[in-house]
């Protein structure tokens, strides 16, 4: 049996906003029933171009239609620039994460907007130049890409976890693992020069704002960076965080895990008492 | 909440009879069957009573059964005794619809250079017989093939293959975890060399297997170690277990009678009642060559794992067959080699029952599914779509 959250099982049993929206602004179709799981995502604007409804309907497990709800829950009241801005993390942390098998649910949320905010706006489905690079799945070049960028993702395994290529007959795996490392050589340039430590400083706060204070403020939860020495990051945990029992497990597996992909992969948090 | 199990492929309830004669064999007895003082001898004689008993539910005699620690290790026992008895001989045929106790098994020898054959089936998972002669080799060191399967319930015509096989000097092991208890078994008129099973199966404990080795055929042991099960499997005796698989098989013969007729009855009206209240949905598998206790029922449109996870919401068990309940992203191997459709692969429910499910039972899952279902189909994109196509039509 799946590890599921109480988040993902409660929007599972109790899905928010299911259906179609009437004579909506964007829609899309993502995934087929081939690959096991399909999202269809509809919305309509206000007056002030803010979403004002968000609907889907899906064919999947229960970690799909959970991702579903949440995205429809998420995007509601935000502008089409700030709902471009959610990931699929997002998704996976508003639902207090997703096992890893189960990434590819949360990318599957992503695209199906990122997909009715183009069909919104006109554009075309798929850009020119994109190739299919698992034929089992029907994932392209362009969707791997991004994924092993935003989720810094380094094996085939991960790469299948997330988007499902390379999940069926393996064909694909050579060409998977090219685009793995094309990803990642362009990615390093950015990270690896040594870093004063104000620089660090400054790019670990970065990471808490951006990245890492949001999924805990869900919880109503939040963080403090106390110091940075060397390579450790001590922190003190504020309101529901600080009482938790899981917070342990928090900080080492969510806050840690994230600074070390965004900054560094030396680091080491450790807490002070609050 | 009640908890209504209809997962009896996965796994038993231990019959209350089974733990009641078990459990002495814990604390009170728990001498080893090997010592030589008679507070060991005692324990001694109880295992020579449980062989006796499980040689009867298979029409075998005591001395062709080893025990062993699960169904798994019994299947690697009796593929690698033919290899290691055949050395000479490079070739194993076997089926696409294995459990992973063979398929894996069979994969992991073909990374050290066997050839594998790994034999289709038709479209109700049944193996064609004319294929599988072709593929019989001077080369071929043994045959492998499940007797019921453990998705769809479909059985093999594994004594007509076992013939087939002997004909041509090739010995024939087939994984009856599925079929033992519940079909009758009597290798005293079966070709069949070596048979695999397990305890947990038919309402004994987990962790004991049986491998049947039928008397004269050539055997290397898989675990080296003591003289215990006449140097055919090292290791000392799990007593209790073996003592409780003992009354298992007691109790198994006993009740084939009612697996064929009280649970196939009870199978047969879940069966007939969820095609007749829930549209488009379709039973995979052979239904007339099957075991007495299995359906597997796929809803098209839908995906097993949702439907799983409402049905526990009433303390129903059951399995599926659906990507994402197998922790891989295809649908299960056995429907896809019956070329199941993905719109019904996805949405497969297996149902399992046993002796003790109940008629209320039965009433109660028969009430659950349909308004499931429904719930499931009223979030799929493809179900207005799919229901409206059919309108047209």
């Amino acid at each position: 049996m799946w590890e599921y959250t109480d988040k993902v099982k409660e929007h599972f049993l109790n899905p928010r906003n299911v259906g179609e929206v009437e004579n909506p602004d964007g829609v899309a179709e993502v995934g087929s029933i081939a690959c096991g799981d399909a999202l269809k995502l509809s919305f309509k604007l206000d007056e002030n171009k803010r979403i004002q409804e968000a609907k889907f309907k899906t064919f999947g497990c229960a970690s799909a239609i959970a991702s579903s709800s949440a995205l429809t829950e998420m995007i509601k009241g935000m502008t089409l620039e700030e709902a471009q801005k959610v990931t699929n993390q997002d998704i996976a942390a508003f639902l207090g994460g997703l096992p890893q098998e189960k990434m590819h649910c949360s990318v599957m949320g992503q695209e199906a907007l990122e997909k009715a905010i183009e069909n919104y706006r006109g554009a075309p489905a798929k850009a020119p130049g994109e190739q299919i690079i698992c034929e089992c799945f029907g994932v392209t070049d362009r969707e791997i890409e991004r994924a092993v960028r935003e989720n810094n993702l380094a094996t085939v395994e991960d790469v299948t976890n997330y988007t499902k290529a390379g999940g069926g007959c393996g064909n694909c795996h050579d060409a998977i693992r090219q685009i793995i490392e094309r990803v990642r050589a362009e990615a390093k340039p950015a990270a690896t020069p040594k870093m004063t430590n104000i620089q660090r400083i400054r790019m670990i706060e970065e990471a808490l704002e951006k990245e890492i204070r949001p999924s805990l403020k869900h919880d109503g939860g939040d963080i403090a960076l106390i110091d940075v020495v060397g390579n450790r990051v001590i922190v003190a945990t504020r309101g529901s965080c600080a009482v938790c029992k899981a917070s342990d497990i928090t900080l080492k597996h969510f806050v840690e895990a994230k600074l070390r992909d965004l900054v560094s992969p030396d680091l080491i948090i450790e807490e002070v008492a609050p | 909440m009640k908890t209504v199990y209809l997962d009896n492929n996965a796994t038993t309830q231990v019959a209350s009879e089974v733990l009641e004669a078990m459990l002495p064999y814990f604390h009170e007895y728990y001498g080893n069957p090997s010592s030589m003082h008679s507070f060991g001898g005692q324990v001694a004689r109880k295992i020579r009573d449980a062989r006796e008993q499980v040689a009867a539910l298979i029409g075998a005699t005591p001395d062709e059964i080893i025990f062993t620690s699960c169904g798994t290790e019994s299947d690697n026992a009796a593929i690698r005794s033919a290899l290691a008895t055949y050395p000479e001989r490079r070739h194993i045929v076997t089926s696409r619809v294995e459990h992973p106790a063979v398929k894996s098994l069979c994969a992991n020898l073909a990374g050290q250079g066997y050839r594998i054959t790994e034999l289709p089936v038709d479209k109700n998972g049944i193996l064609d017989m004319e294929p599988f002669v072709d593929r019989l080799t001077p080369d071929t060191a043994v045959v492998s093939l499940m007797w019921a399967n453990n998705e769809t319930g479909a059985l093999f015509p594994v004594e007509k293959a076992a013939e087939l096989a002997h004909e041509r000097g090739i010995p024939f092991h087939t994984d009856a975890v599925q079929s033992t208890g519940k079909i009758p078994i009597d290798m005293k008129k079966s070709a069949i060399d070596m048979l695999s099973f397990s305890g947990h199966k038919l309402h004994a404990p987990k962790g004991i297997g049986v491998l049947y080795v039928r008397r004269g055929t050539r055997f290397s042991p898989f675990l080296i170690g003591g003289h215990q099960e006449k140097g055919r499997r090292g290791g000392t005796e799990n007593t209790p277990s073996i003592i409780g698989l003992g009354k298992a098989c007691e109790l198994a013969a006993r009740h084939l009678d009612t697996e064929n007729s009280a649970v196939r009855r009870l199978r047969d009206r879940l069966e007939k009642t969820l095609l007749a209240r829930i549209p488009k949905c379709r039973v995979n598998g052979d239904i007339q060559q099957r075991i007495p206790n299995t359906t597997n029922i796929s809803f098209e449109f839908v995906e097993g794992e949702g439907i799983l996870l409402l049905m526990n919401e009433y303390g129903i068990c059951a399995s599926s067959g659906s990507a994402c309940t197998s922790g891989s992203l295809q649908p299960s191997h056995v429907l896809r080699a019956m070329g199941v459709p993905f719109t019904m692969a996805h949405g497969s429910i297996r149902f399992s029952l046993s002796i003790y499910n109940t008629e209320e039972e039965i009433d109660f899952v028969i009430e659950k599914m349909p308004p499931i279902i429904e719930r499931l189909r009223g979030m799929s994109p493809y179900w207005t779509s799919a229901a409206q196509a059919c309108a047209t039509i």
